[in-house]
């Protein structure tokens, strides 16, 4: 049978034989856990505690600013020792509060879950934004927000993102085999909701141990596991929906716009944990592995870990780091140490060393069509990549720019080794700009 | 952590693919050819494949060292420009002629320009086609070949696609000579340039491209394809006066065109629809050249004249954006 896809796209070696055979391990709380208020797309939290402060496990220590928004917890008991800019995933130093665990991990009064039947839409949708859930797929974008359609937008079907089709990445894999009934429970919740009949799993056919048990957790539910082509960026909310429906988002729109949320399985399972449990999202399983980590492991992770706790629970680093990447290979993002917190939003760590990284010098292009030929959103990279280096902004946009996923398969693929994704990006950010003045 | 570490923004994986390895997979998929043109026109074949090979790449270092360029022989490009301007010059080519060849691949066909990814025609092409103007005894004459170790002297022959182009126009018909069998057109046993004779030794080295997804199969199956049905339909029409598709496709340097010069990224377009729409002007150019032109072979002005257009293919056959569909209903 033909596996369902979109067309363009590739795959690189996806070495995830690494850490997909390794169960989840919990990760021992860390001497100091830093906690960022900003942990997703959207206004960050604001401060609700203080210096010297003694929070518990679950505690609100940031409020929600707004409604693209989420509230922030601590994700154990302990005291504040200082609130103050601390490294973040996105280069910068971002306020944080930083807490020194009293190993008691005392959860806060008054959690408490209600069964998910007795609720309304309304007041699950609570639930989750109290519980600070966002996409977990690395996007972070609030998960109420996307829950909370405009009426003129009608949903018809769920989309739950299961492919994880970032190289080296398995915790979306291992979360799928061994909390199975925590990733069903959080669909058959999302989907109440949203009040739609019909739901679908996607979930790359390298994978096959998780669609053989989530196919077989799903069947009568109303829930339908599809096996898709393993191709990057299967995982790419729009070309999730087109393999899975058929249907294009139009450029610019939304999900909505064809009748489709997504949500990724590890939201699915925290949202799940919120309902059911009253459990505010202050832990996730996030994949650390790379030929610089001694024992690549899938681990439970405390939000605010620094990322060297991490390390030294998976063995140490294997030889000096060159680079350190948050997320997957194809759209991480570099860190500049491994001060840095992890987060929400963080699905894996992976570490390179020295001659693992290609750094070639970029030469002219030499027209081989190779990044039209895989673009999945069908532009032509080499043409915006060059309007964008000259400043063409207007000719950058004309030719689909802003269309651009930054999945980076044309970068990945240039023989010339020209960062075209970087140059879209850049061309995209003075588009914005240009925008914003007219 | 004393040491600096890499930032940089995604990807941060890489194919591994590069130019110069694009460039080297070329070449060993042209030395099938390279080894039948030696061993049917024998040292005089070997000696053109040397001068062009050098000399292109000579000409480039001289070049970019006129223009205070970094240097980039080593990634192939000019070597191959070489290798190709051999494939398409007779055996009996004198030095002075490959080495002026060469010259003007390089330099007027590519570093004018700007050098590699530049070139709005293929160098070598160029440079053949300035040859042919400037040298017409010497680009037209050809040797019969004589392969090593049969003792036979070069004697001068006429290509096939010339000896009926004549025929055509002497007498209105098709000697029976030229009617096959075409073994020795496969193999490569008959006069033509170095490069264009062995249609076995082509589709060797094209389907090595094609497996090692150098190129893609969109410009040869289009090429080649309109060929045959443009070509066979004039043959249908009047088979005495008009040569049938299988003569189109092994004599002359069809083959050659359509699997290493037509599909030049350079100067081919980016887009598949592009690719498939100038292996159709290529075929068409070639057949209308072949039977109604003044020369008897249209491979390389076909090229070279959509090589002028495929800037304009590019703006046409842009790929229809992701979302830019009707809204379902």
């Amino acid at each position: 049978m033909k596996l369902k896809t979109f067309p363009g796209g590739l795959h690189p070696p996806d070495n995830k034989e690494w850490s997909a055979n390794k169960a989840i391990e919990t990760c021992p709380l860390p001497g100091e856990l830093v906690i960022p208020l900003a942990q997703h797309i959207g206004a960050p939290a604001e401060l609700c505690v203080a210096k010297g402060d003694h929070v518990k496990k679950g505690q609100v220590i940031g409020t929600a600013k707004g409604f693209v928004s989420v509230p922030v917890h601590s994700s154990t008991s302990g005291e504040v020792t200082a609130i103050e800019p601390r490294p973040h995933a996105s280069g910068r130093n971002l306020p944080a509060v930083v807490i020194r665990p009293d190993g008691e991990d005392t959860w806060v009064e008054g959690i408490s879950g209600a069964d998910p039947e007795t609720l309304s839409p309304d007041a699950i949708r609570e639930c989750i934004r109290a519980a600070g859930i966002v996409g977990m797929g690395g996007a972070t974008f609030p998960a109420h927000v996307k829950l909370t359609p405009p009426e003129n937008k009608p949903i018809h079907t769920l989309v739950i993102n299961g492919v994880e089709c970032e190289p080296y990445l398995t915790a979306d894999h291992r979360l799928m085999l061994e909390e199975t009934d925590r990733v069903l429970d959080g669909i058959v919740i999302l989907k109440r909701v949203l009040g739609v009949a019909r739901a679908q799993v996607g979930i790359e056919a390298n994978k096959p141990d998780a669609i053989e048990v989530m196919t077989k957790a799903c069947a009568g539910k109303g829930i339908e596991v599809v096996p898709l082509a393993v191709k990057y960026p299967q995982g790419a909310e729009k070309q999730l929906i087109l393999a899975l429906t058929g249907r294009e988002v139009p450029s610019g729109g939304l999900p909505m716009d064809v009748g489709v949320v997504v949500q990724n399985v590890g939201t699915a399972a925290a949202v799940s944990d919120a309902v059911r449990r009253g459990l505010p999202l202050i832990e996730r399983i996030a994949t650390v592995t790379g030929p610089g980590v001694t024992t690549p492991k899938n681990l439970r992770v405390r939000v605010g870990t620094p990322l060297t706790h991490l390390v030294e629970f998976c063995g140490g680093l294997k030889g000096d780091p060159a680079k350190i990447i948050m997320g997957g290979p194809m759209m991480g993002a570099t860190q500049l140490s491994l001060d840095v917190p992890a987060t929400r939003g963080t699905s894996g760590v992976l570490l390179f060393r020295e001659g693992e990284i290609p750094l070639r010098p970029e030469g002219p292009c030499i027209r081989c069509g190779r990044c039209v030929q895989v673009c999945p959103a069908h532009i032509m990279p080499t043409t915006i990549a060059a309007y964008a280096r000259l400043d063409l902004i207007a000719e950058a946009e004309e030719f689909g720019a802003m269309d651009c996923i930054e999945c980076g398969c044309c970068t990945y693929t240039c023989p010339a080794t020209l960062p075209l994704v970087q140059a879209i990006r850049y061309g995209k950010g003075a588009i914005l700009a240009k925008r914003r003045k007219v | 952590m004393e040491k600096q570490l890499y930032l940089s923004s995604s990807p941060h994986i890489h194919s591994g693919e590069t130019t110069d390895k694009v460039m080297r997979a070329v070449i060993y998929a042209l030395l099938p050819a390279c080894a039948v043109a030696v061993y049917f026109f024998g040292l005089a074949a070997l000696g053109v494949l040397l001068i062009c090979t050098l000399g292109c790449v000579a000409a480039e270092a001289v070049c970019q060292r006129l223009m205070g360029k970094a240097p980039t022989t080593a990634d192939g490009s000019a070597a191959l420009t070489g290798i190709l301007l051999a494939l398409n010059l007779p055996s009996s080519s004198p030095w002075w002629m490959a080495l002026i060849g060469s010259a003007v691949a390089i330099a007027v066909g590519k570093q004018v320009y700007g050098g590699l990814g530049y070139n709005p025609f293929n160098p070598a092409l160029v440079a053949r086609v300035v040859l042919l103007i400037s040298f017409p005894v010497q680009m037209t004459t050809w040797t019969a070949p004589a392969p090593l170790g049969s003792g036979i002297d070069a004697v001068t022959s006429a290509t096939p696609l010339g000896e009926m182009k004549t025929a055509v126009m002497l007498t209105g018909q098709i000697p029976a000579a030229l009617q096959g069998p075409y073994g020795d057109y496969f193999t490569g046993n008959m006069a033509g340039s170095l490069g264009e004779v062995s249609a076995a030794a082509l589709l060797l080295g094209g389907f090595f491209l094609l497996a090692r997804r150098i190129i893609t199969w969109h410009i040869p199956v289009s090429y080649l394809g309109t060929v045959v049905v443009f070509g066979g339909l004039f043959w249908v029409l009047d088979p005495a006066r008009y040569p049938g598709p299988l003569f189109h496709l092994l004599t002359g340097g069809l083959l050659l065109g359509a699997f290493f010069m037509a599909t030049d990224m350079v100067t081919s377009p980016i887009t598949g629809r592009g690719m498939l729409l100038f292996g159709f002007g290529c075929g068409l150019i070639t057949v209308l050249i072949r039977l109604f032109g003044g020369y008897p072979e249209g491979v390389s002005f076909a090229i070279l004249l959509m090589n002028a257009v495929t800037p304009l293919i590019d703006r046409f056959t842009r790929p229809k954006k992701f979302g830019f569909v009707a809204p379902p209903g």
